[in-house]
């Protein structure tokens, strides 16, 4: 009797007109609760509607357009993949990657919002086009959805056309329905969604839409005709035994996300194969690549992060995401063609085409940008300018104040300038500037030094290290406090001294270890069989930073900052040594 | 010993608050709930009585603070000492009393946290951007068996009603009962002293409580309403917040919601409960 609705597992959660702009939706869906919101984009994101800090429902949270802000303590969601971005109370920090709510799929069709945990497909309504489907007012039912769909089905014939309506599936009927004052008759769908233990929602569609002046009329003919029915399939329910309540559980989370503070550990291997879907010239020898995931979903990233890129010829190389809190379908970098490229971006230039797949890391976030500062400072150099621009997108869209100085030889020597144009009048380009006035500039721009802190000014600089280094030497000078500089290397170009072999004890492993001369940490530490997340392997991006236990590291990085490598509690092990006969880390 | 419906013996056995002193009527009796059993509070000729109107038993009786104390079990000889209360210049009251459908140990989470001030109580005790939490200490004090949270600072607009401008608010949080927390905050007025505000929650069942907000303040200008308002208001924002929380029950296992550094007075009074084997309003760690 039944051809049953294909893509099942779907149930329709809301009326597409329920989220409407920047509206976060209650939905609920066979127990379990479901926080329902379109973003800016017009992805629709159906979440368990709790957070994963503190429990609140992320349904009284606030639709930021491309983030959701729980309304508890200010965490902010990302758009699809729903992981975190923000965390207000250590904005210095970056969120631990895995640190992401649940996710149900979610289609928008026959003007209904379908969810449903093993979904798959897209929901299909025989014989109904998706532009002519008309919801009508949706009737919660205190009732069992089976129940209901039994009862609907029995009453069809009463207030159709005579004829007994068609079963499309255990919870959908289909049946045709005279109207008043026409001799026409109408074919309305209804859909039971399951709400939770006995409790249901009537979501009937009216095949073809009304004129716009017929519209409330046929609204409310079919919600009187609806009532009635919600009415006596009430009254009949009331007989059957209670339900039993069916809250879905609460399932544990990741257990480092246990601990305080959350250890984020990643080995350098790829974890993702993404499609090139666009390269792209974007000036001065620099070539925009738009990496699209296979399977459309893109983990979450922050502004700030970058990816390892392992290149077919077995070099790994780290570029900055360009993509802002609204760029949730790919990745975007730019890769400059390094003259004496050692096979990294000349194999992106011109091994690397269209339609390639290439292998990446997951994003990881060693250089975090802080959202509660009173004035934001960028500065790049060249292509430093890729960690900033995400950074911009981020302040931009949150409407918090920066102002982003790009210094280059000529307008031709500025990449990314279509990037950059976007971000308005916050972008000043610093050109043609020769060294004197280009320090001038620089002096100019941090004068009035700065504390930091919330609410202060901060300074995030990118470039090369020449350029980092003048900017950091400028902003001591004028007073900036080292906290409220951020900096990013692309490399460690300080000569490495690796000739003293020294003893490392690793206190978490209970192991003892020596470091020969000539060999890394990470390397006598991984050959001992414990893995320490790497990315750059050269000193300068942070990923395989540790805590010192006891012992004096021999820094060699250019991560961490005078008074970080002064205080001696952590070390880059990658590049980093002992001056210490003995050096105890916490792994 | 009697039966009750709430099985925890370590609740049972604790002095419980059921009001504040003032609302005993003069005449007759109050009824009230405590952990699912209810009372019956009256004046007698030899003070403030409570019993259980199902079976007639007397329940033992002890005023502190302003509130009448009472237990479902074997109480300890004294409850835990407040010295600021009897201090002649302060201004002791019960700023209201107020029905939550929460747990008791997730409201004292909620009291002890200072990262939603921005968001919840926007404008009065934070704003943005100043969301940062500080570093702060934490110990649970073996000589007096209660959580304590010191060197906490928050910049506030508003901090107290003396205030005349924003202030970086110094705190100092005491949890010296598993269901009230007390807080020790700068003094707008008197900047070398502390305004003590304490929330005592009476556990109606394990999902429901009734908050006594308590205030010790060094505040000589303004009338009784304005303390209560400004406290009112305050709680007022909380509790949709605490009503919208899942589950209403605090869950003691780690793994069911993400700590941050700024939680580490909470983080320290979970494995506080946990380590008193204090259940009721909780939901258990799996062993
Ligand atoms: S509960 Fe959502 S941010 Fe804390
Ligand atoms: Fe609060």
């Amino acid at each position: 009797m039944s051809e049953a609705i294909p893509g099942a597992g779907w149930h329709p959660i809301a009326s597409g007109s329920d989220l409407a702009y920047r509206h976060v939706f209650h939905g609920a869906l066979a127990g379990r609760e479901v926080a329902v919101w379109r973003a800016d984009d017009d992805h629709v994101n159906v979440w368990e509607n709790r957070c994963l800090h503190r429990g609140v429902k992320l349904s009284i949270g606030v639709n930021e357009g491309f983030e959701l802000k729980c309304q508890y303590h200010g965490w902010r969601y990302a758009n699809r993949t729903s992981a975190c971005t923000y965390i207000p109370a250590h904005p210095a920090d970056a969120p631990a990657r895995t640190i992401a709510n649940r996710t149900f799929p979610a289609a928008e069709r026959y003007g209904l919002v379908w969810s449903g945990e093993a979904a798959t497909g897209v929901p299909e309504i025989p014989g109904l086009a998706d532009a002519d489907a008309f919801p009508l007012r949706p009737l919660p039912v205190d009732a069992p959805a089976a129940f209901v769909a039994e009862r609907l089905a029995a009453a069809a014939e009463a207030i159709g056309t005579g004829r007994a309506a068609r079963r499309i599936g255990d919870l959908a009927l289909a049946f045709t329905a005279g109207v008043p004052g026409s001799d026409d008759p109408v074919a309305i769908t209804v859909l039971v969604q399951p709400l939770a233990a006995g409790r249901a929602v009537i979501r009937a569609l009216r095949h073809g839409r009304p004129t716009a002046d017929a519209e409330l009329e046929v609204l409310r003919h079919w919600n009187g005709v609806l009532t009635a029915l919600r009415d006596a399939i009430e009254a009949a329910a009331a007989t059957l035994a209670p339900a039993a309540p069916d809250a879905a559980p609460i399932e544990p989370l990741p257990a480092e996300l246990a601990d305080l503070p959350p250890a984020a550990a990643f080995g350098r291997r790829p974890a993702l194969t993404m499609r090139i879907a666009e390269k792209q010239p974007a000036g001065d020898g620099v070539a925009l690549f738009r990496l699209e995931p296979r399977d459309g979903v893109l983990p979450g990233f922050q502004p700030g992060a970058h990816i390892d890129v392992h290149l077919p010829n077995g070099l790994v190389r780290q570029y900055s995401l360009l993509n802002g809190p609204a760029e949730t379908t790919a990745y975007l970098i730019a890769v400059k063609r390094e003259p004496q490229s050692r096979g990294g971006s000349a194999a992106l230039h011109e091994t690397l085409r269209v339609g390639d797949l290439v292998a990446l890391s997951e994003p990881r976030n060693n250089f975090p940008l802080r959202r509660d500062a009173g004035a934001t400072l960028f500065l790049a150099g060249g292509i430093g300018v890729t960690p900033l621009i995400a950074m911009a997108k981020t302040l931009a869209l949150g409407g918090r104040p920066f102002a982003f100085h790009a210094f280059a030889r000529d307008a031709a020597r500025l990449p990314l300038g279509a990037e950059l144009g976007r971000l308005g009048s916050a972008f000043r380009p610093q050109l043609g500037l020769d060294a004197e006035a280009r320090s001038a500039a620089i002096s100019g721009l941090l004068a009035g030094g700065s504390v930091g802190g919330t609410g202060g000014r901060h300074l995030y600089v990118c470039g090369p290290a020449g350029f980092i280094e003048l900017v950091r030497a400028q902003a001591a000078a004028a007073g900036w406090a080292e906290a409220a500089v951020h900096f990013e290397y692309f490399a460690n170009a300080r000569p490495l001294d690796r000739s003293q072999g020294f003893e490392l004890a690793l206190s978490r492993s209970c192991l003892t270890l020596a470091v020969a001369p000539g060999e890394t940490i990470v390397e006598a530490v991984r050959a001992a069989g414990v893995d320490i997340a790497t990315s750059c392997e050269q000193g300068a991006c942070g990923t395989c930073l540790a805590t010192v236990l006891d012992g004096a590291p021999d820094h060699q990085d250019v991560y961490l900052t005078p008074s970080e490598k002064a205080a001696g509690r952590s070390i880059v092990t990658c590049v980093s040594r002992a001056r210490s006969a003995r050096l105890v880390l916490d792994l | 010993m009697a039966v009750r419906r709430a099985r925890d013996r370590v609740a049972l056995d604790l002095w419980q608050v059921i009001g504040a002193v003032e609302d005993v009527p003069a005449t007759g009796a109050a009824t009230t709930v405590l952990m699912e059993e209810t009372l019956a509070v009256s004046r007698g000729p030899a003070g403030i009585a409570v019993h259980l109107p199902e079976t007639g038993e007397a329940l033992p009786v002890l005023l502190r603070y302003g509130y009448v104390w009472t237990s479902l079990g074997t109480p300890p000889a004294e409850l835990f000492p407040l010295p600021e209360w009897a201090e002649p210049d302060r201004r002791n009251l019960n700023a209201g009393t107020v029905g939550v459908h929460v747990s008791a140990p997730r409201a004292i989470e909620n009291f002890l946290d200072m990262a939603h001030f921005p968001y919840v109580h926007t404008g009065i005790l934070g704003a943005e951007p100043h969301t940062e939490v500080e570093d702060y200490d934490v110990e649970v004090s073996d000589s007096r068996d209660e959580v304590l949270a010191t060197r906490c600072r928050f910049w506030q607009p508003m901090a107290a009603t003396t205030a005349t401008g924003a202030i970086m608010a110094d705190y100092v949080y005491r949890v010296p009962h598993p269901y009230c927390a007390v807080l020790y905050k700068t003094c707008p007025a008197e900047p070398h002293r502390r305004d003590v505000i304490g929330i005592l929650l009476q556990p109606v069942s394990e999902e429901r409580v009734r908050a006594h907000l308590m205030l010790s303040l060094i505040d000589h200008d303004n009338p009784d309403t304005v303390l209560r308002r400004f406290q009112q208001t305050i709680f007022g924002q909380d509790k949709p917040i605490l009503e919208n929380q899942v589950p209403k029950k605090l869950p003691l296992d780690p793994r069911a919601e993400t700590p941050i550094r700024a939680d580490k007075s909470a983080v320290a009074y979970r494995r506080w409960l946990r380590q008193k084997g204090l259940t009721y309003g909780t939901i258990p760690a799996a062993a």
